[in-house]
């Protein structure tokens, strides 16, 4: 029973990791149909940018851990929303209006442009993360169930999947992504900036792959330029998975697959942990193509 | 016309043969093969640039037998296909012996056409086990440890220094640390050590819980990682966040200061192994120093290996006192000889005596041999 109770955190925790990454996801893909593959790549510039400020304030201060995580975390969110704003303007805002394949070439492209570019610009090598998070007292290593690092995730998830909802229900702001979303052309007749709104899409979405760069910088202990990259294939099958433009969907199919992935590893075999991700994935998508929470879109003729 | 045709053919090859024999008793020819150009390069030009500085000592003190040493250098840019004709190549021209070849594939398909003319191999660097353990080529011998050594150190060393009983192997489902996961079950078992859980993981994963509580679940006394230092820091990290306190042993891409660096704190007590240390040998370092002088920069890959090949092989045909190949080969069975590597000689098969891995342990942020 204890065996269950560990694979079943082991689970929460991978899926909220998986979770924090497909939020950004499955939010721009909501308001305007695009896979952005560059997302990945958003979350490893968070973790970088979280790594480089707060490396230099944990040298030349002596703040206290919790200020200096939420200053660096403060700081990654801002780079992070700020490349991702930019990439919309460079890579699709010329777009918008070709066919959705040409879009997702050029977020290819993107990705490979941010992954290289840190390549070059920092270092092909691994780097330490030291943590942020000072260990809780009331969980003692070993013999709690949960580290402090996975519980501060699990609730992360959770608090961020709470503000995007109402965020996107009961704002003005939200009713306009809802509204863009629905249809471009009839948006903009009813007087709403559809660039604004998408800009701001796009600032928050990578806002929230920054934080869960910091986040899961911090569990994994190290980052480096390619960490985007497997790390937003998952993010992006939890994604598909929960039905792609659904937040909460995202966070589902999240923890389906961590919880897939570690039921598999736990009784199975871990060699097969991908398998079984895949296996789930495409029984989900073949009796409920659009995804566990997915809206079905019909086709009109 | 047919006629003259076929009589200027064997006058032809008539000459040749005596240009050659003409030759022979002058120098002697040692060929030096491996990849000279392309993406491999930079293997392979390090033991031209060894058997050079090596050949040239010998030769201003005299040479060997009394006879001036003449290196007969060939490309076989690492490609199986190529290698057959560089060795066909280098038997014309009357080499005795050879330095090389560098890839274990392209040795495999030269290593035939040696065995029938009788000329022994000496590599530097091929390292795969069937070339010696085989049996197929009684000519073949190295100077580096083949892949299945590393594997039986680690063994040896979880059941007689740690004295384990049950372990633990993971790997990251690639070829190097599948590899040594697997050669190291194998050894395991023969020094009577039960591997309970044998498990891939997935590089570059964010996330390593499911698989430690499994381990922590299971009665394993130690870990064996195949794998790279990015997951085996991971690991390491994640084992001691879930209290699981129990030896963790790995392998030679562990052994890298990025691993100490990176994994901090966790690295502390971590077990890998690497390739005995030489820096503090004489002879490694008078051959550093040679090289630094001639080229201005550091002896690549290989190097030190190459050199010790060298040195072995000359040292056998001065032993021998011949320039037959079986008798050089005997020679280089019987004879212990000074090296850059240690003091080494050759086993039944050709694997180097002397030659091959030691553990290490993190200790206080750096790597120790134990």
């Amino acid at each position: 029973m204890k065996y269950f109770l560990q694979l079943v955190l082991a689970g929460l925790t991978k899926g909220s990791i998986y979770a924090l990454i497909a939020l950004g996801y499955t939010m721009v893909y909501g308001i305007i149909k695009l896979i952005n593959f560059a997302h990945g790549e958003i979350y490893m510039i968070g973790a970088f940018t979280a790594l480089i400020i707060g490396g230099a304030l944990q040298i030349t201060t002596g703040l206290p851990p919790l200020t200096i995580l939420a200053i660096s975390m403060a700081a990654a969110i801002f780079f992070s929303s700020g490349y991702g704003v930019t990439m919309e303007k460079i890579a699709y805002k010329p777009l918008r209006n070709a066919p959705r394949l040409t879009a997702l070439i050029s977020a290819i492209g993107m990705s490979l442009i941010l992954q290289n570019y840190v390549l070059l610009a920092q270092t092909s090598d691994f780097l330490p993360f030291r943590s942020m998070i000072p260990n809780f007292p009331f969980l003692t290593p070993g013999k709690s169930l949960v580290t402090t690092t996975q519980l501060v995730i699990l609730i992360t998830t959770v608090v961020v999947m709470v503000l995007l909802t109402l965020l996107i229900k009961f704002t003005r702001i939200g009713k306009a992504m809802r509204a863009t979303s629905q249809d471009k052309t009839m948006a903009q007749l009813v007087g709403i900036d559809i660039n604004k709104v998408i800009t701001f899409t796009f600032a928050v979405g990578s806002g929230t792959a920054a934080i869960g760069g910091v986040l899961i910088a911090n569990h994994t202990g190290q980052i480096n330029f390619y960490i985007g990259f497997l790390a937003g294939i998952k993010a992006f099958v939890a994604a598909v998975l929960g039905g792609i433009g659904s937040i909460p969907g995202a966070v589902l199919g999240s923890l389906v697959l961590g919880m897939t992935e570690s039921f598999g590893a736990g009784y199975i075999s871990s060699a097969y942990e991908d398998v079984f991700a895949f296996i789930i994935l495409i029984l989900i998508l073949f009796f409920k193509p659009s995804g566990l929470l997915g809206r079905n879109e019909i086709e009109k003729v | 016309m047919k006629k003259i045709f076929t009589v200027l053919v064997l006058l032809l090859a008539a000459a040749t043969l005596f240009a050659n024999g003409g030759g022979e008793s002058d120098v002697i020819k040692i060929a030096v093969v491996g990849p000279h150009t392309g993406d491999l390069a930079s293997y392979g030009i390090p033991t031209v640039k060894a058997a050079e500085l090596v050949v040239a000592d010998w030769n201003a003190k005299g040479g060997v037998l009394g006879r001036q040493i003449e290196l007969v250098i060939e490309d076989d840019v690492c490609k199986p296909e190529v290698a057959a004709n560089s060795a066909a190549k280098v038997v014309g021209e009357g080499v005795v012996a050879v330095i090389g070849h560098i890839c274990s594939g392209a040795t495999k398909s030269a290593m035939g056409i040696y065995n029938e003319a009788n000329i022994p191999a000496i590599s530097p660097s091929a390292t795969n086990p069937p070339l010696t353990q085989s049996g197929d080529y009684p000519n073949f011998f190295r100077t580096i440890a083949s892949d299945d050594a590393q594997a039986a150190t680690d063994a040896e060393f979880v059941a007689k220094t740690l004295g384990l009983k049950k372990v633990a192997v993971l790997h990251d489902k690639q070829d190097y640390g599948k590899g040594f996961a697997d050669f190291t079950v194998e050894a395991l078992k023969g020094l009577g050590v039960e591997t309970v859980l044998y498990e891939g993981i997935t590089a570059g994963a964010v996330d390593y819980s499911a698989v430690l509580t499994k381990i922590a679940n299971s009665d394993a006394e130690g870990i064996v990682f195949g794998g790279y230092h990015p997951e085996a820091s991971k690991l390491v990290q994640q084992m001691s966040q879930m209290g699981l306190d129990i030896p963790f042993v790995s392998d030679d891409g562990v052994k890298d200061n990025t691993f100490i660096q990176v994994a901090g704190e966790y690295a502390e007590g971590v077990y890998a192994s690497g390739p005995m240390d030489t820096s503090a040998n004489p002879m490694s370092q008078k051959a550093t120093a040679d090289h630094k002088a001639k080229y201005g920069e550091d002896p690549g890959a290989f190097f030190i290996n190459a050199y010790a090949a060298t040195i072995a092989l000359l040292n056998a045909i001065e032993k021998a006192d011949s320039t037959d190949g079986l008798e050089i080969m005997k020679a280089l069975r019987s004879n212990y000889v000074d090296t850059p590597l240690g003091s080494i000689s050759f086993d039944e098969k050709g694997d180097a005596i002397g030659v091959g891995f030691a553990v290490y342990q993190v200790q206080n942020g750096a790597y120790v041999e134990l």
